[in-house]
């Protein structure tokens, strides 16, 4: 039996405020696989980005077990086995495409000739070649979330951890979006954690779903998509795609019992 | 062009003001002499006198421009009485304690960024130094270098300079080196980047516009100091020597010479700035933030 990626065993975290402790994730229970792309949906305050910070080490747990690779998720970090790309892209304005691409490379002390190579790899990827000279400003909200994604790609992570990437686009650029990183995830062959609000974004691109409520933050079910790994936009129309987005919507709507 | 026109009008209606002014507050002098020679003045004589009297309470616009004029442009440089002369002092003064201050002001800015210690004992001390009197202070540093063997005024002016220039940048700087969100922060810790790797990748590129901001309120700064300690260290040479000798001397048109020499070259400082703040915005992504 292979070991999962991700290997989370009753993990708790808990926030102390000003107003008291704040249960952010109770009892989380999760085995990602190696290939799998996994969606993280709920509502505001699930808990979901806290999971996908706790699997960074952005956030450590304050009970339960969480491994990555079978190490510490910060020991994880250290030896960059995740790329993780936030709601906004936040580019550098002060430098190119390229040179954002670039900055994880420099910090990590990439060879200076690897670098100029792995930018034009990455850069093909996301569909951007040829704007490696541009700056930040000379490119649409969308292009810039895709140079965001070719900078977490840049230094060949394993996995790849996505906190509402598309979130501030409108609606015409997240599908196209989603298409490429559907062709992304199938060139790269990574593990993939998307954090997202939307139940036709998370069936659309994932293999497993984890729907999350609020209050404390838990996991209320796990889907197994049925869909194939092949997925064109037009098969958000089919019964499978419908009826696994239906279970999505009651999963979500029974975390809302209050 | 459009802004032109409505500076053009303020001016005008200053000058015409000044005109009224001149007049009137000279006119005082020209009354005197007629009635000791017990001669009437005539409207016209009124006039002409009160626009060219040697030393005048209000010289008029014209009087002060012939005097700039034949101070800068007439004058060798290397005289005493030349205002290129004196200014250049100044302008010497200016620019050391401008360098001073922007080295001070980043210096102590990323002490209290990268310290919590330093943020509790230096910036409490930084906001108080600003509070007292710097006309109160000059002798004393005067003093103080003196003793400690600078030997010239130099060094004392321009530690004054620095002393006002430094603060404007120091307080853009702490804004600046701050503006990076968690977000970007964050970023940087996923790539285990280390804290000097936050600093010169993340922080300070992040704090030019701020400082760029800065630089502008922090020459001006500058130069009112190295005036202020030309007034107040009984220098002898420099724009601010020259105010002083113009009133202890009864030499209004020195005064006013200096006076508007003052304002033209800090002018031309502060567009010197400004121009060097779009060459870095240029070179930092033409459009950054």
């Amino acid at each position: 039996m292979k070991k999962p990626v991700i290997d989370a065993q009753n993990v708790d975290l808990t926030f102390q405020t000003n107003d008291g402790p704040v249960h952010a994730l109770k009892d989380v229970n999760l085995q990602i696989d190696k290939g799998e792309f996994v969606s993280f949906i709920g509502p505001s305050g699930c808990g979901k980005t806290t999971f996908l910070r706790c699997i960074a080490g952005l956030e450590t747990p304050t009970g339960g077990t969480l491994t990555v690779n079978g190490l510490t998720p910060e020991e994880a970090r250290k030896s960059r086995s995740y790329g993780y790309v936030f709601q906004a892209a936040g580019l550098y304005p002060w430098r190119t495409i390229a040179g954002n691409i670039k900055l994880p490379l420099e910090i990590m002390d990439f060879p200076k000739q690897d670098m100029d190579k792995r930018v034009e790899k990455v850069l093909d990827l996301v569909d951007l070649k040829g704007f490696g000279k541009k700056y930040p400003w000379q490119l649409s909200g969308g292009m810039q979330q895709r140079a965001s994604i070719a900078r977490a790609l840049a230094f060949d992570a394993e996995i790849l951890l996505m906190d509402e990437p598309f979130g501030a686009l409108d609606e015409i650029v997240r599908d196209k979006l989603n298409e490429e990183v559907l062709k992304l995830w199938a060139a790269t062959n990574k593990t993939i954690g998307f954090v997202t609000h939307s139940i036709p974004e998370a069936v659309y691109l994932s293999t497993k779903i984890v729907v999350m409520s609020p209050r404390p933050g838990r996991i209320t079910d796990v889907i197994e998509s049925p869909l194939p790994k092949e997925r064109p936009l037009e098969i958000r129309d089919t019964p499978e795609f419908i009826e696994i987005a239906h279970r999505v919507r009651d999963g979500l709507r029974a975390g809302h019992d209050v | 062009m459009s802004k032109i026109i409505p500076v053009l009008t303020v001016l005008l209606a200053l000058i015409v003001i000044w005109y009224a002014a001149a007049v009137k507050m000279n006119s005082t002098w020209t009354y005197d002499q007629a009635e000791r020679a017990g001669t009437e003045v005539t409207f016209s004589e009124l006039i002409t006198d009160t626009m060219s009297q040697k030393r005048p309470l209000l010289p008029a616009p014209h009087q002060i421009v012939t005097e700039l004029w034949d101070t800068t442009v007439e004058k060798k440089i290397t005289s005493k009485r030349s205002m290129v002369y004196q200014g250049s002092i100044t302008l010497k003064t200016t620019l050391l304690g401008f360098g001073f201050g922007i080295v001070i002001g980043i210096a102590i800015a990323t002490v209290i960024v990268l310290s919590r210690i330093g943020r509790l004992t230096l910036m409490p001390w930084a906001i108080i130094s600003q509070t007292i009197p710097i006309v109160a202070l000059a002798p004393i540093i005067v003093v103080l270098s003196n003793a400690v063997g600078t030997g010239t005024l130099m060094v004392p002016k321009a530690i004054i300079a620095a002393y006002l220039s430094f603060y404007p940048v120091l307080v853009s700087m702490v804004k600046g080196l701050q503006s990076p969100d968690q977000m970007q922060l964050d970023l940087l810790k996923t790539y285990g980047a280390s804290q000097s790797e936050v600093f010169w990748k993340l922080r300070l590129p992040s704090s030019m516009p701020y400082f760029f901001a800065s630089l502008k309120v922090s020459v001006a700064a500058a130069f009112v100091g190295a005036v202020v300690a030309e007034l107040s260290t009984s220098a002898i040479a420099g724009l601010g020597a020259r105010m002083l000798i113009g009133s202890q001397f009864g030499e209004p048109m020195i005064m006013w010479a200096a006076l508007f020499a003052a304002a033209i070259l800090a002018a031309i400082l502060i567009f010197l700035v400004g121009g060097f703040e779009k060459l870095a915005r240029n070179l930092m992504g033409g459009r950054a933030v």
